[in-house]
């Protein structure tokens, strides 16, 4: 059984139908990229997975696990392990990011019949963790992105992510704003977390995130559709050729 | 928590009509105000002439004076004529354990992780003599007294120590000062007398908890708490269990005095009877308190959590009159439903090199409506005076209000003054960005409000702070979403 199966997929935000049918499936252990020009719906895909508000569908399926995701709430699909690392990550101000982390992980855990981590059990793994991102253990102490440089609220997402431990991640355009330094050590985090039960989706403009997180396959979403798909190698004919050279072409609609 | 309350109301309704009726006859004097109700009362507490005089002149004064209407709140005419002004404690027919309690009151306890003998003492449950609080209460009191502490009742200190009470009373806020705060003088029923001698630190937070007779000191409580030279001492007032009251106002004055390198800390958290989602019932909190840092070098440091009341009407302040002294005010005050709240303080800087520092945090859910007015005023002789003022509103849903009014009068060109005002939404991104986390939305409403109420509450005492944190959970249960 697939980890995530989406067909014909249609959403819209307000009165705009943004998405006009996406077909995928992504197994556990795939990476798959999304990539397109902007406006292209890849963004409005990764929200309407996560079950953000505003984000209507109005036809087609989600199946994860097997089961109907479009029937959960939000919370109940991130305790089932949807992950969305967000492009703008959100402020807090006030509370704090050891404070917020614990609470989300017990959450979480509480709901796979895990115990609840006690405070030193949750310092240790975080501890842990940070080291792998190469974060100073201030940051815990710091607002939840309260005053955060860009590279560190990207950085943060994928702590998040890392603590969770989800079954599929979701990467919202998280390559953008990053500097080349920062951007290898989220990949190297990403990395870190690939497993066969574990599956990707990074939703990117640029090919460059991708020389560091190599995907098993690219889609190329226009209009809300998805133009073409391929391995690796299609990402380097975009990034050479431009997305002008697949909308172009005599669009068709390839599954996976 | 207005579900609670209403049970909280079918309690205390049936208690009237048992316990009340037959033993309280005798007891209460007739309804409305007059001079004779006035030296009524000061007969009945057997107080001084000095003490009558007093009242009486407030009376008199009241009389000339006018209900004011500045306020940025609504509410029906008062009949002061329709009022009891003293009542001896009531006799109430006890439930004889928790049992008997009503499920929803003890859920809310619960919540508010209030200890069983503490729930016993709030719902009037019947217990042995030897009861904890008391005997607790006791034992410190005599600590107290080995080092010169005075903490006792209004009524007490009254007779115990008139020259005290003489000298400081009305020494801060005049018995003339305003409608409320003079009717309070004239009919006044009990409070808290604090006095901490010269250079003696108060080793143990003071509150109405460990008063004996604390309950019942009815609608018009008087507290007076005066600072020798360089002492400290912290009170806490209030108490984060719903309080229900039969009466619907409520007129309190607080007067602190801190004399030269004294410190007064001064906490409160109100959560009086709100009234139900309607709007109906509920108590008006028309509160005068007031600090006066005489000495140099004194410190008065107020802090309130206000999610209780109809109208909550307060403007906790300080007269900076001692050079270099400082006065502080924290506040976070929620409305919710149809509560109105118009609350602030005022900074009156009379001293050189005086401080002062503003911090307030207004949220408002439902229909609620917010107001923050505050005063800072530089007088003349200022030197080098400085103010920080700080106001934040939080607002959940659309159909509640926050409103500012800060008022700046600088007579002192060395003034330095600075001033931040935020207003905000709770945020659907930052409710989705928690729940993509994982978690619930009642607990993210939680930590975003906690998070916003963080620099009040870092001021609170340690326990104070935990309670007032659940406190604010169960008031704002269920405004979202």
């Amino acid at each position: 059984m697939p980890l995530l199966e989406i067909k014909n997929l249609h959403a819209r935000v307000e009165d705009k139908e943004i998405l006009k049918g996406i077909n995928l499936t992504v197994n556990a252990g795939e990476v798959h990229a999304i990539m397109g020009p902007n406006g292209s719906g890849k963004s409005t895909l990764a929200n309407v997975l996560a079950g953000r508000d505003n984000y209507e569908v109005t036809s087609g399926e989600v199946l994860y696990e097997g089961k109907n995701l479009l029937d959960l709430d939000v919370e109940e699909r991130a305790r089932a392990g949807i992950f969305l690392a967000f492009q703008y990550p959100i402020e807090i101000p006030g509370v704090t990011n050891a404070h917020f982390l614990k609470t989300a992980l017990n959450a979480v855990r509480k709901h796979r019949g895990l115990e609840e981590l006690d405070a030193m059990d949750f310092l240790a793994l975080v501890k842990e963790k940070m080291k792998l991102l190469e974060m100073d253990p201030g940051f815990l102490n710091r607002g939840v992105n309260e005053g955060f440089s860009g590279g560190e609220k990207k950085r943060n997402e994928i702590l998040q992510m890392a603590m969770l431990d989800p079954k599929l991640g979701l990467l919202d355009e998280t390559d953008s704003g990053l500097d080349i330094d920062s951007l290898k050590i989220v990949a190297n985090g990403v990395n870190a977390l690939r497993s066969p039960d574990r599956a990707f989706v990074l939703v990117t403009h640029y090919q460059r995130l991708l020389d560091y997180i190599e995907p098993d396959f690219v889609h190329v979403l226009s209009g809300g559709k998805i133009l073409t798909s391929g391995d690796k190698e299609l990402a380097k004919h975009l990034e050479e050729r431009g997305y002008g050279w697949v909308v172009g072409k005599d669009a068709k609609a390839v599954g996976v | 928590m207005t579900e609670t309350n209403q049970a909280l109301e079918e309690i205390t309704g049936q208690e009237y009509k048992y316990g009340f009726v037959t033993s309280i006859e005798e007891d209460r004097i007739p309804k409305g105000l007059n001079e004779d109700i006035v030296r009524l009362i000061s007969a009945k507490k057997n107080e001084p002439p000095f003490m009558l005089e007093w009242r009486l002149r407030a009376y008199r004064h009241w009389l000339t004076m006018q209900e004011p209407t500045w306020q940025n709140v609504r509410y029906p005419k008062i009949d002061y004529n329709d009022i009891y002004y003293y009542s001896a404690p009531k006799q109430k027919a006890k439930p004889k354990s928790l049992d008997e309690v009503d499920p929803e009151i003890r859920e809310t306890f619960n919540k508010l992780g209030i200890s069983l003998a503490e729930q016993e003492r709030l719902t009037g449950v019947a217990v042995d003599a030897v009861f904890d609080s008391v005997s607790v209460g006791t034992t410190f009191k005599g600590k107290l007294k080995e080092m010169g502490i005075i903490f006792c009742s209004f009524s007490e200190a009254v007779l115990e120590h008139p020259d005290l009470v003489k000298k400081y009373l009305g020494s801060v806020v005049p018995y003339s000062d305003n409608y409320f705060a003079t009717l309070n003088s004239a009919v006044f029923s009990d409070g808290s007398f604090v006095y901490i001698p010269k250079g003696v630190r108060c080793p143990m937070e003071l509150s109405t908890y460990f008063r004996i007779n604390a309950s019942e000191t009815g609608q018009f409580e008087r507290t007076l708490i005066v600072a020798d030279e360089g002492s400290y001492v912290s009170y806490l007032e209030g108490c984060t269990a719903p309080m229900r009251d039969e009466n619907q106002l409520h007129a309190a004055v607080v007067e602190l005095v801190a004399l030269g390198d004294a410190q007064i800390k001064y906490s409160t958290v109100q959560n009086w009877y709100p009234g139900d989602k309607e709007g109906k019932g509920g108590i008006y909190n028309f509160v005068t308190k007031r600090g006066k840092c005489a000495g140099e070098n004194s410190k008065i440091s107020w802090t309130q959590v206000e999610t209780g009341s109809a109208i909550t009407w307060k403007y906790p302040s300080c007269i900076l009159q001692g050079d270099n002294s400082v006065g502080e005010f924290y506040s976070v005050a929620v409305t919710n439903n149809y509560q109105q709240a118009d609350t602030g303080t005022k900074m009156i800087h009379i001293g050189k090199n005086t401080r002062s520092t503003i911090v307030s945090k207004g949220i408002s859910a439902g229909h609620g409506q917010n107001t923050y007015r505050g005063l800072v005023k530089i007088n003349k002789g200022a030197e080098g005076a400085r103010n920080y003022s700080q106001c934040d509103s939080l607002l959940m849903g659309d159909k509640c209000g926050a409103h500012t009014f800060p008022y700046i009068e600088i007579k002192n060109s060395s003034a330095q003054m600075e001033h931040e005002a935020t207003t905000s939404k709770i945020g659907e991104d930052q409710l989705f960005y928690c729940k993509q986390r994982g978690i619930s939305e009642e607990d993210a409403v939680n930590m975003i409000v906690n998070g916003f109420c963080k620099q009040v509450f870092k001021e609170l005492p340690m326990e104070f702070a935990v309670e007032a944190q659940k406190l604010l959970s169960v008031s704002l249960e269920g405004s979202v979403g």
